[in-house]
């Protein structure tokens, strides 16, 4: 059986988790939910740093049963916790070397050249005190270090959340590439929403220590009545290829089954696949197509569900091109006048398209 | 050249080499006891460290009148000494080495647990998820970390086993050559009324314990500023 399947246990004082999820062989599996929902406790357990009782599979090997706990240092596991915790009393090159020196040199499947090259560190491996980095800098540091011991599950505890915005920005950037060029599975944990939308493919939304909804990220991201999309940054992603370029008014034509979008872009080349994310507040709702309006983006749509976001709004999902769906936030007031239901056919505006590469 | 007599010169090579004995192992075991109390959750762990920091509070004499009483040939460890053929410990150096480690304890496990705490427990999950086994992780990354706590551990366990005088006094005696450390010699000329001798002696106990402290808080800064 490939992929993870896990089942945990626990009970603290004033906190109960009971949480079961799977999730796949490959691509990033996120971790949502608000704080004290249990999420970096899930993350812990599957790491063996955190004894709960349970069941934990990885790829067909049993790492935790009623009868067995493999301890954490012999589980394949690669950890990034919030903080880059970078041992002050080794140099970079040391600390990138910890974990690489500790595995077999037959399981040694990613190198130091890879490493350092995918994440940027070629000007920062020969420092010797690493407290003399930046905090992206160590963050990137701490990656390198997971990766180094070619883990075959890597757990990221909101590795962004100690960041400022820039190296945010940056470490994502990492991220995005490293989402591409890993083929093992990544358990991320994070309360952004924005996080999730650019980087997961799967969702487990915990709650108080329960798993509420999980499942592939796009569905779950339109569904109207979701709790994602009862957030404030409530978005929808779209898979996306870049169709045309508008060079002198430096647009791009984004396309997807059955439409497209037009965005203002820096360098894309044609042909590039991409995510495009639409967030719900960017989207409103018109029953007969504009005459002049300074938005690119005019969708003919059909309306799928209706679910209210709160006492004054509503969500409105959207079917859009061959099987598109996009969310829209509108005012509760707005949908009764317009008099919204279920397979009537709108306009959707779009004022602004978020990509993420 | 001091006027110092040959048994003054043995009494100063015994105090060094009680104080070296001393310090190498408590090392040994302050630094597991160390651990224990810096990590475990057990209910009982106050009470360890009570009893570990008892030697502190007690006067000299109480220690030493109930070890004599252990180690005598009566008693249940001079008993064990003697079953397992080790010989006597009441008036030896074994006796002497092992009533200063009891004496110096929390001098040693106080500042090695402190460097422990103060490490955390997260560099060690670092390290386990590094797959580094549980000695390994000892060793590589908990021992460089707390080097600071050994090192003050270490100065504080030697100078206060220097300057030991209660414990010696009643479980070693006065022994030249196997229990007369520095601070009896001092205290024997000074009963015979040899002052000269014993301004010789103890201004060098002043001049050691102050260049020991001095160089602990050189040490202190250091690494205040390294950090």
């Amino acid at each position: 059986m490939s992929g993870i399947y896990a089942h945990f246990v626990l009970r603290h004082s004033g906190f109960e988790l009971d949480a079961g999820f799977d999730a796949p062989a490959r691509g990033v599996t996120a971790l949502f939910g608000p704080s004290g929902s249990g999420k970096t406790t899930v993350l812990r357990c599957l790491a063996g740093l955190e004894r709960a009782s349970g069941q934990l599979q990885v790829n067909g090997e049993i790492w935790q049963s009623d009868a067995v706990f493999v301890p954490p240092h012999r589980r394949a596991v690669g950890y990034v916790f919030q903080e880059a915790s970078l041992f002050p009393h080794l140099s970079v090159r040391e600390n990138l070397l910890y974990g690489y020196r500790r595995i077999p040199a037959a399981e040694r499947r990613v190198q130091l050249d890879q490493v350092v090259e995918w994440l940027g560190l070629v000007a920062l491996i020969e420092r010797r005190d690493p407290n003399s980095l930046s905090g992206g800098e160590r963050q990137r540091v701490a990656i390198a270090r997971a990766l180094l011991t070619s883990p075959r599950l890597l757990l990221m505890d909101e590795p962004l959340s100690a960041l400022d915005g820039p190296s945010k920005q940056e470490i994502l950037a990492y991220l995005e590439t490293l989402h591409c060029e890993l083929d093992i599975p990544v358990v991320y944990v994070t309360h952004a929403m924005e996080e999730v939308t650019r980087l997961a493919d799967h969702l487990v939304y915990l709650q108080q220590g329960r798993v509420k909804v999980a499942g592939a990220l796009l569905p779950m991201l339109s569904q109207p009545d979701s709790p994602l999309a009862k957030f404030e940054e409530a978005a929808v992603v779209i898979e996306v290829s870049v169709g045309a370029l508008d060079e002198p008014y430096q647009l791009a034509r984004l396309d997807f089954s059955g439409g497209a979008l037009w965005v203002t872009a820096a360098d894309l080349t044609v042909g590039r696949q991409l995510r495009a994310r639409v967030q719900a507040r960017d989207v409103s709702i018109t029953l007969q197509p504009p005459q002049a309006s300074s938005i690119n983006n005019i969708l003919p749509a059909t309306i799928v569900a209706l679910a209210e976001a709160g006492s004054a709004r509503m969500n409105v999902q959207l079917l859009t091109g061959a099987n598109v769906m996009l969310l829209a936030r509108i005012t509760r007031r707005s949908c009764d006048t317009l008099g919204l239901m279920p397979g009537m056919a709108v306009y959707a505006q779009i004022k602004t398209v978020a990509l993420a590469v | 050249m001091p006027p110092l007599a040959p048994d003054d010169w043995l009494a100063l090579w015994l105090t060094l080499k009680l104080a070296g004995v001393t310090t190498l192992l408590l090392l040994c075991v302050a630094t597991p006891l160390a651990w224990w109390l810096a990590y475990t959750r057990r209910w009982y762990a106050p009470v360890v460290s009570a009893l570990v920091a008892l030697p502190l509070v007690l006067p000299p004499t109480v220690l030493g009148f109930y070890l004599l009483v252990l180690m005598g040939p009566q008693g249940a460890l001079g008993m064990l000494f003697q079953t397992l053929g080790l010989g006597r410990l009441s008036f030896t150096f074994g006796g002497l080495v092992l009533g200063s480690m009891l004496f110096s304890l929390p001098f040693a496990v106080q500042p090695i647990r402190n460097a422990f705490e103060s490490i955390g427990r997260r560099p060690l999950e670092v390290a386990a998820s590094l797959r580094a086994a549980p000695l390994d992780r000892f060793f590589s990354v908990a021992l460089p970390l707390a080097r600071p706590g050994f090192l003050t551990a270490i100065i504080l366990a030697f100078a206060h086993t220097v300057g030991e005088f209660g414990v010696v006094l009643m479980l070693g005696g006065n022994i030249s050559g196997e229990t007369r450390v520095l601070s009896i010699a001092i205290y024997n000329h000074v009963e015979a009324m040899e002052y000269t001798a014993a301004h010789w002696l103890a201004g060098g106990m002043v001049l050691f314990a102050f260049l020991v402290l001095l160089g602990l808080y050189l040490l202190g800064n250091k690494f205040r500023v390294a950090r």
